[in-house]
């Protein structure tokens, strides 16, 4: 029986019936006009003048550009995160040594900075007055209104995705596993691949889904550190914006549309990634660790 | 400081660790000590200039104050969307609970125009609130629809584990004792949930203190109005004053730092209260 029905099957938790109503109906309308009605407005107004109009909006080069752009980010921001947490979900998970609290603390810091500063971070060290400024600049090497800013503000704002979503799990799960393989004279390499991996792979996908959503659609530390470069240095985001600050607006929403889409596509992996982690830590040997 | 006490049998300690810590540094603790340290090229009186005009207060002010007030309202409607997602059928309710993390999904970018496009005086709502006299976009208001917006998955994502938890058991004791539904609902299940509502409430305050793309476009961005902290930090940038750049990102710095340390404590307190680990 699920929750839900043992919840409302018992007289004392439940509510009232014109209190339940009451409930849904607040709850359901506040979802409806703060989350759903945004999300509709974006495809209505992309589709506002037709579909012809939206495939020419989307397939303008300066769009292409951004694509790339924002693709290139991705690719090179997930892979070097996703190693990251799982060196640090290994040192922290397997290993007692002190000031790990401060360690997951400092993991999690660039989530509660602001993206701009996290753009202004990049500039103070990269720009042209910045501390390593003059040196890239004699190298004749552009850091900041170039790619490799945009790219380090992405790595920047996406950097704990992996790691948070990794650590707790592992930590969940204990070490029992592993120290069975390395009796069983497993060497690390081996015990990484077949005990830890196949037990962590559903967290471990959960984590880039969010990762790599965060790193495409990311806006504010990557506009401070871009420079607007249109074909040069946009990605999508800074596109829709441009073309919105341009009152060019049913193609703002066009490209606005393609990140919504990836939104969505985001929502349904990751709904399925959790079905799957919620069968997996529901299996018997995990629950002891979680207990 | 980092000393592993070998008592773990596996290796790579070494690595990993090493690895952690250099990957850190390079892309979050020497950049951010950039701050610090541009900040100490002003001496503290233009600092405190820099940080304190007019202008800068306002930004404060509604940044701060539009922040507690969407986490407020969300803390409101986020406890009532979990207690339903956990506790009552309804048609569509798979969709609702994965369509609650749309504000993490969606690009902060996409959320901006969409949110003006809803608010103007053409918008779906806009149009239905204009003859009654209320404008949205383009003002402060616009500001609090954002916050809310980006701030009611914080809450929902960590009160609806914790209700999942609670033993119905629970309240049909309270029940059995004669409680009123009321009576067992503030006095049973709310002190149970507060730890959760209290760190809901502050990941939302803390996100939408510093939140920047979803709402520069319904903001209208007039100065002492609708003019957000985040956004008088790249005016100063674009006109290469990095020092008061600086100044202002490093105030908000301190108290983000302070803010992740209230919620690793409320976290804490909360997993001692459930018996859960860190989320």
């Amino acid at each position: 029986m699920s929750l839900t029905t043992r919840f409302e099957r018992s007289a004392a938790t439940s509510e009232p019936v014109l209190i339940k109503a009451l409930i849904l109906c607040l709850s359901l309308s506040f979802f409806g006009v703060f989350l759903l009605l945004p999300l509709l407005s974006v495809f209505t107004e992309a589709l506002h003048k037709g579909v012809i109009y939206y495939f020419r909006a989307i397939t303008e080069p300066d769009t292409w550009s951004a694509m790339q752009l924002t693709l290139l980010a991705a690719a090179i921001a997930v892979p070097l995160n996703l190693i990251f947490g799982v060196a640090a979900s290994w040192a922290i998970t397997k290993f007692d040594f002190v000031g790990k609290h401060l360690l997951i603390t400092l993991i999690d810091l660039p989530f509660s900075v602001s993206p701009v500063i996290a753009g202004l971070i990049f500039v103070l060290v990269f720009g042209a007055q910045g501390w390593f400024g003059s040196w890239f600049l004699d190298n004749d090497l552009k850091i900041i209104f170039a790619v490799p800013g945009i790219v380090l503000a992405t790595i920047f704002v996406t950097f704990p995705f992996v790691a948070r979503e990794l650590i707790p799990l592992m930590e969940a799960q204990g070490r029992e596993e592993e120290e069975a393989a390395a009796v069983l004279g497993a060497n690390g390499w081996q015990t990484f691949w077949y005990v830890t991996l196949p037990n962590i792979k559903w967290g471990l996908l959960y984590g880039v889904i969010l990762c790599n959503a965060r790193a495409m659609g990311e806006f504010g530390a990557v506009s401070v550190v871009s420079g607007h470069i249109r074909g040069y240095t946009n990605t999508i985001p800074l596109q829709v914006e441009i073309l919105y600050n341009e009152y060019n607006y049913v193609a703002a929403f066009a490209v606005a549309s393609l990140l919504a889409l990836l939104a969505l596509i985001t929502l349904i992996a990751k709904s399925y990634v959790e079905w799957r982690l919620k069968k997996e830590t529901n299996a018997p040997s995990v629950i002891e660790g979680v207990v | 400081m980092f000393t592993n006490n070998k008592n773990s049998i596996f290796p790579g300690f070494g690595l990993s660790l090493g690895y952690t810590l250099v990957y850190l540094s390079i892309i979050v603790l020497v950049p951010l000590s950039a701050v610090v340290l541009k900040t100490t090229s002003l001496s503290l009186p233009s600092f405190i200039a820099a940080v304190t005009t007019p202008r800068v207060l306002a930004s404060f002010q509604l940044s701060f104050g539009m922040a507690l007030l969407a986490g407020l309202i969300n803390l409101f409607f986020g406890l009532l969307l979990a207690w339903a997602l956990v506790r009552y059928t309804f048609f569509g309710k798979n969709v609702v609970d994965a369509l609650i993390d749309l504000p993490f999904a969606l690009p902060t970018a996409v959320t901006g125009i969409a949110l003006a496009a809803l608010y103007s005086k053409n918008g779906w709502i806009g149009k239905q609130l204009e003859p009654l006299g209320i404008n949205i976009a383009f003002t402060p208001w616009g500001i609090l629809v954002a916050l809310i917006f980006i701030g009611l998955p914080f809450v929902v994502r960590t009160v609806q584990p914790i209700l999942e938890e609670i033993e119905l058991e629970l309240e049909e004791a309270a029940a059995s004792l004669g409680a009123s539904r009321w009576q067992s609902f503030t006095k049973v299940v709310l002190p149970i949930l507060l730890p959760a509502l209290l760190t809901g409430f502050a990941l939302a305050f803390a996100r939408a203190v510093g939140e920047y793309g979803s709402v520069i476009f319904i903001a209208g961005n007039i100065p002492m109005v609708s003019e957000i902290t985040p956004l008088i930090i790249i005016t100063k940038l674009e006109q290469y004053d990095y020092a008061g750049a600086t100044a202002i990102a490093l105030v908000m710095l301190i108290i983000s730092l302070l803010l992740l340390l209230a919620i690793n404590g409320l976290q804490a307190w909360s997993a001692k209260q459930t018996g859960r680990t860190r989320q």
